[in-house]
């Protein structure tokens, strides 16, 4: 599993760099996300513009970081849904569960905001 | 079988990594099919789907038999009736006892047969000659209807 982190406005940016999201390396990603929020970072913004197919166990390693970073007081939100990944959302009705912004812009000036409050 | 009919095993050691390549072959399967009338590229996209959700479910929770350690999986497209088949040689579990989701408490995992449910139209498991069979139905809209 292919991640880069960059830090943006006091959030830790991760961009997934995988076509497929799927039982192969959603173990991976979950293990991932588990670390970082063990080791104190709590608020994720996860850019999924470059993942073009995510099944059932994708859909669950998001969910574990999510529930996860809640859990911690965080947030775990995402941004750049493909068109097929954004209908798995809602096949399983996870787009109300998530905070999802339709790019980074929208979804930096959401951390923002939360800075300010 | 006409001419205009598709009929393809495919037998893989069954290991995650295989997901990808047998969910492209399917995507790309679709193609062949000269009479529909619907977006072929979603349809690829669902027997994707379909089949990554069947053959992880396989890969993770039935046993393969030693003798024979390989996922097996059967892609019949005759005239508008698409049946997929995924086989395996676990105990084997009740689809009736699979329930939907319950999209309140936020569970992991329990999602893989209500996706495969709601884009097939219908979807059975039975026990067949080695083992127990997944076996999935839809009806493709012919061209002009």
């Amino acid at each position: 599993m292919h991640i880069t982190t960059e830090q943006r406005h006091e959030k830790t940016l991760l961009s997934l760099q995988e076509e497929r999201l799927d039982a192969h390396n959603s173990g991976e990603l979950k293990e991932y996300l588990q670390r970082l929020l063990e080791n104190g970072t709590h608020e994720l913004i996860v850019d999924l513009s470059a993942v073009h197919f995510i099944d059932s166990s994708g859909l669950g390693a998001l969910l574990s970081g999510y529930k996860n970073a809640n859990l911690r007081q965080g947030s775990l939100i995402l941004t750049g849904l493909q068109p097929r990944v954004q209908s798995m959302f809602e096949l399983t009705r996870l787009h109300r569960v998530f905070d999802i912004y339709p790019d980074l812009e929208a979804a930096l000036n959401h951390a923002k905001a939360g800075e300010l409050a | 079988m006409n001419q205009t009919d598709i009929d393809l095993q495919i037998a893989v050691p069954p290991h995650t990594r295989y997901l990808s390549l047998i969910g492209n072959i399917a995507e790309l399967l679709v193609h062949e099919i000269k009479e529909y009338a619907g977006d072929l590229d979603l349809l690829g996209y669902h027997l994707n789907l379909v089949l990554t959700e069947a053959m992880a479910n396989v890969i993770q929770h039935a046993a393969l038999s030693e003798q024979d350690n390989t996922l097996r999986v059967h892609i019949h497209i005759e005239g508008d009736q698409l049946c997929i088949r995924v086989y395996d040689q676990g105990a084997g579990f009740d689809l009736k006892e699979v329930q939907s989701p319950d999209f309140e408490t936020l569970d992991e995992c329990g999602r893989g047969i209500f996706v495969i449910r709601q884009l097939m139209d219908s979807v059975d498991y039975h026990k067949c000659a080695d083992g127990n069979v997944l076996e999935m139905h839809r009806k493709l809209a012919p061209a002009g209807h």
